[in-house]
């Protein structure tokens, strides 16, 4: 009832002005980049001024940040809401097609290409072209503006998986023997022998690394501008065909046949993390572009939401997943057989529930789904070839130039190679939690020393402990009530012993602290009445 | 149902025509910006690499002088006039745009130790070990390349002599008169033959003189036994001196915040002061390993320059590239970045005296250290370096 009352009294103005507030204050939250240092604890007054100044400054710059994200930010998102007994996951492609724009209905397709499949596809980061590749060898960029094909070509060999570099210019694929790679006009750059038969490639963008696995389960990491092979590890798991990067921190997740999940860094010969995350052999995994989710599928039957703070499961569902992929807006796309289902957060506590459902023809294979970035789009790559659908509300609506542009010129491709160049991380990098970089680590603190009343209550307990010790039964002769007294008596006197050494140790310095003290009043004394003397005889 | 999907058209996100700029979008969202702080740090890195590579100091020098230079003046009404004084009495202004001599005075028979010039920058005026101060007419025309041989005179305006030799002059800041140094610190006025006022606290000479830029009244000196002695020129006698350990060869006012000096000392080290607070030095700028000769602030404040018998100059610049320098100056204490920051490539020699001179300030730590732990608790405080080498304060 007061809840009513409360509701009327505010009069509409206010209460929509609070809500713009409440909007704004959700806004800053996001560009605040976590909670701000606790400076309470700290001792040394002047960083501490300057820590408040420069807290001050990031609470300002979030604040700015936010106000101008109504100019700078005019897209709004995608969305898809079901009207009256309508359920969105039962909305079909062709009505939604019906709906949108004529632009965007050209962005759903079918590509029939039944010799050469199973084909798996990548995007760039821009989500502009894509890369795709046939089993049985055949590879193709498109441009997906135009729908433009751009290069074509038949390399007579198995391919595995296929990945763009840190451009459209140049892919790397997965061969039969080794990975190869090539340039937009199909030219063979290198063929990097030393990777093996590789399984899955992939590719870290901010330190310019191709990471590969291979047939025998060994993870090689080179560096894509000095050639370099940065590490070579075997994990020691047998056959691996999972593999992906954890875009947040570049820490690379590999799911194994055991079921077993580890993650890698250049920089360490073992796992960072290994956990068992499935009783079957894991099919599929993608994390989540925030970097705390994981969404791994077991063989099992089973599709499991991995919280990776604390390395513990959120959320278990049934069903089975060939290929799994999170969007930039965190939906998650889980292809199995010839359909692919769409999973939304609705809530926010990361419990996933369908939003779309999408079924392909009887008979096609999905093999790997992929959302294409900037775009509502989800493009499958199958055995029969290519389909793209529309998913309302996958992409982020805007973009950043500076960032990823997908209407970006040759100029300024070349020179964003450059800018990239320059800020290419080192290995060193790569860790589990990437926001620890530039902290300091904390003093560790001296143990303090026992007071005496502490080390008196431990000594007690610590004898009480010893006195109601169950003495074993020893055999005839040896389990005298007198023995049996007799080591109860040890037993206490062993515990006491340290304690009783320690208090030695400490009235031995008091002693010695004590005597240099008087020694050095004796001396005072001495020089003080020889001093007064002088002054006797001269007045 | 009711859908909405991303759609852009090429139209709204490319330019119309090829002379157009480019569009540019932004979105500020961390999620977009993986590896932000991996990629700060790798700019600071390559930021500090970057700034040690491209350091080149030394710009040109000016040739002429017969004899050393012994000291220098900027004019303040022009900023590429520059005076310099050498050992064998001449006097030159040069021009740093073109590094050409544009004039030279007739000077002084013995050397000359000081120089300074009006604020308005018309009048020079030199002092020396002849006893004599000289009053110079700058020819202005001279440095904006137009010929002024017509109607300039090379001698002196006025020549005023006095009974002991000079040490250094300085002109007041917006007004007429210049105060020396010598045996005791004298102001002058333009029309007078002689000092309108003379200062006197100790017997020694007095090495050096400067005039507070924000208040026209307020002078500084060092002298040879030490001080540094502030002077009020509205009040009859001196307002505080201050005894060091070592002499103070030469002080600077900061232009920019005029209450805070500092001063170059001979013990290798410069001290800035809060002339409100002379009891303890407000920072100790330690780096050269042999006696600070001369200071001179920049027109910022936020740098100054200091010469020293180890021949070498040390300039304390700031700000360059904002963001560089912002984000150089949030991971400057991670190793990589501290230590190329850190890093000087320094002569050999200067290398070497310095290594010696660490050791030495070390083995003073250390037996103080050690005398401390050996005497009565409390005999012997700490004492900050800011407050060590000075003496006392007389008021």
């Amino acid at each position: 009832m007061e809840d009513d009352k409360d509701s009327e009294l505010i009069s509409p103005p206010v209460a929509a002005k609070k809500d713009a507030l409440d909007e704004l204050d959700s806004k800053v939250k996001k560009y605040l980049r976590g909670s701000g240092t606790d400076l309470e604890g700290l001792k040394d007054k002047k960083l501490k001024g300057q820590l408040a100044v420069r807290e001050d400054l990031y609470g300002k710059s979030a604040k700015a940040a936010a106000k101008a994200e109504k100019w700078l930010m005019p897209s709004e998102e995608g969305y898809l809401e079901a009207e009256g007994l309508e359920k969105t996951w039962r909305i079909k492609q062709e009505s939604i097609i019906q709906e949108v724009d004529i632009l965007s209905s050209r962005k759903a397709f079918d590509m029939i290409l039944p010799d050469l499949g199973p084909y798996t596809l990548d995007y760039t980061s821009n989500g502009r072209y894509m890369a795709v590749a046939g089993r049985k060898g055949h590879l193709a960029i498109i441009d997906m503006h135009s729908m433009d094909l751009i290069k074509e070509m038949q390399v007579r060999e198995t391919v595995r998986d296929i990945t763009f570099l840190h451009n459209e210019l140049i892919f790397a694929a997965a061969q039969k023997k080794y990975p190869c790679i090539y340039n937009r006009d199909g030219v063979e750059l290198h063929s990097l022998k030393e990777h093996g038969a590789t399984l899955k490639l992939q590719f870290l963008r901010n330190n310019f690394l191709l990471a590969s696995i291979n047939k025998f389960g060994q993870l090689h990491y080179q560096d894509m501008t000095m050639g370099e092979m940065v590490a070579n590890y075997r994990t020691g798991l047998g056959r691996c065909d999972v593999m992906q990067v954890n875009r947040w921190n570049a820490v690379v997740g590999l799911g194994h046949s055991c079921g077993k999940v580890t993650m890698w860094k250049p920089t360490s010969s073992a796992p960072l993390v290994k956990m068992l995350c499935h009783h079957g052999a894991i099919t599929a995994m993608a994390f989540h572009p925030g970097g705390h989710l994981m969404a791994t599928a077991g063989q099992e039957r089973r599709i499991k939401l991995w919280d990776l703070r604390k390395f513990e499961v959120l959320h278990t569902y049934t069903g089975n997943a060939k290929s799994l992929e999170f969007s930039q807006k965190g939906l998650l796309a889980v292809g199995n057989g010839s359909s692919v289902q769409i999973w939304r957060d609705q809530s926010g506590d990361h419990k996933y529930s369908r939003y779309m459902s999408h079924s392909m023809v009887k008979g096609y294979q999905v093999q790997k789904v992929a959302f294409r970035a900037y775009e509502d789009v989800l493009s499958i790559g199958h055995s029969m070839g290519l389909s793209s659908i529309l998913v309302p509300g996958s992409g982020e609506p805007n973009f950043d130039s500076w960032v990823a542009n997908p209407f970006e010129t040759g100029r300024q491709r070349r020179e964003k190679e450059v800018h990239s160049l320059l800020d290419k991380l080192p290995p060193e990098t790569i860790m589990l939690d990437p926001t620890s970089i530039g902290n300091v680590r904390p003093e560790k603190k001296k143990k303090e020393q026992p007071t005496k009343k502490e080390s008196e209550a431990e000594m007690q307990a610590a004898i009480a402990a010893a006195k109601s010790a169950p003495l074993k039964n020893k055999t005839k002769g040896r389990n005298k009530p007198s023995k049996r007294e007799k080591k109860k008596h040890e037993g206490i006197a062993r515990v006491k012993r340290p304690f009783l050494d320690q208090q030695m140790k400490e009235q031995q310095q008091l002693l010695k602290k004590k005597q240099r003290i008087a020694k050095i009043r004796s001396c005072q004394n001495l020089f003080g009445n020889s001093s007064r003397s002088s002054s006797d005889i001269i007045s | 149902m009711k859908v909405k999907v991303i759609s852009r058209s090429t139209d709204e996100f490319t330019r119309e025509r090829s002379q157009d700029l480019q569009r540019v979008f932004r979105n500020f969202d961390p999620n977009l910006r993986t590896h932000e702080k991996a990629t700060e740090y790798v700019r600071a890195l390559n930021a500090a690499k970057l700034e040690k590579i491209f350091a080149r100091p030394f710009i040109g020098a000016m040739e002429g002088h017969i004899d050393a230079v012994s000291c220098m003046a900027k004019n303040p009404n022009h900023l590429k006039g520059i005076f310099s004084g050498s050992m064998d009495g001449d006097i030159r202004l040069w021009d740093l745009a073109t590094r050409h001599c544009v004039h030279q005075f007739p000077g002084h028979q013995g050397a000359v130790k000081g120089l300074t010039a009006s604020t308005d920058g018309r009048i020079l005026v030199s002092c020396g070990t002849d006893c004599s101060v000289r009053l110079w007419n700058v020819p202005a025309a001279s440095l904006m390349g137009l010929d002024s041989s017509s109607n300039y005179s090379s001698e002196p305006m006025a020549i005023y002599v006095s009974k002991n030799a000079f040490w250094g002059v300085d002109h007041q800041w917006d007004g007429d008169h210049f105060a020396t140094a010598g045996a005791q610190v004298d102001l002058w006025d333009y029309n007078r033959s002689e000092p309108i006022r003379s200062f006197e606290w100790g017997k020694d000479t007095v090495i050096s003189v400067r005039f507070n830029p924000g208040e026209p009244n307020l002078l500084a000196t060092t002298s040879r036994d030490r001080g540094i002695i502030l002077y009020d020129l509205r009040l009859s006698s001196p307002v505080r001196k201050l005894i060091m350990q070592t002499k103070t060869n030469s002080v600077a006012w900061n232009p920019m915040e005029p209450m805070n000096f500092t001063a170059a000392n001979e013990d290798c080290n410069c001290y800035s002061f809060d002339a409100r607070k002379l009891d303890e030095a407000k920072c100790v700028h330690k780096d050269h390993v042999s006696a600070v000769m001369d200071i001179d602030y920049s027109p910022t404040g936020r740098e100054f320059v200091t010469g020293s018998y180890d021949r070498t100059l040390l300039p304390r610049e700031r700000r360059k590239h904002e963001y560089l320098e912002a984000v150089k100056k949030r991971y400057k204490h991670l190793p990589d970045v501290k230590r190329i920051v850190r890093h000087r490539h320094l002569p050999k020699p200067i290398f070497k005296a310095a290594a010696l001179r660490r050791i030495v300030i070390d083995a003073e730590r250390k037996k103080e250290e050690r005398r401390r732990a050996h005497s009565t608790p409390g005999s012997r405080p700490i004492v900050p370096i800011r407050k060590k080498r000075i003496i006392k304060e007389l008021k």
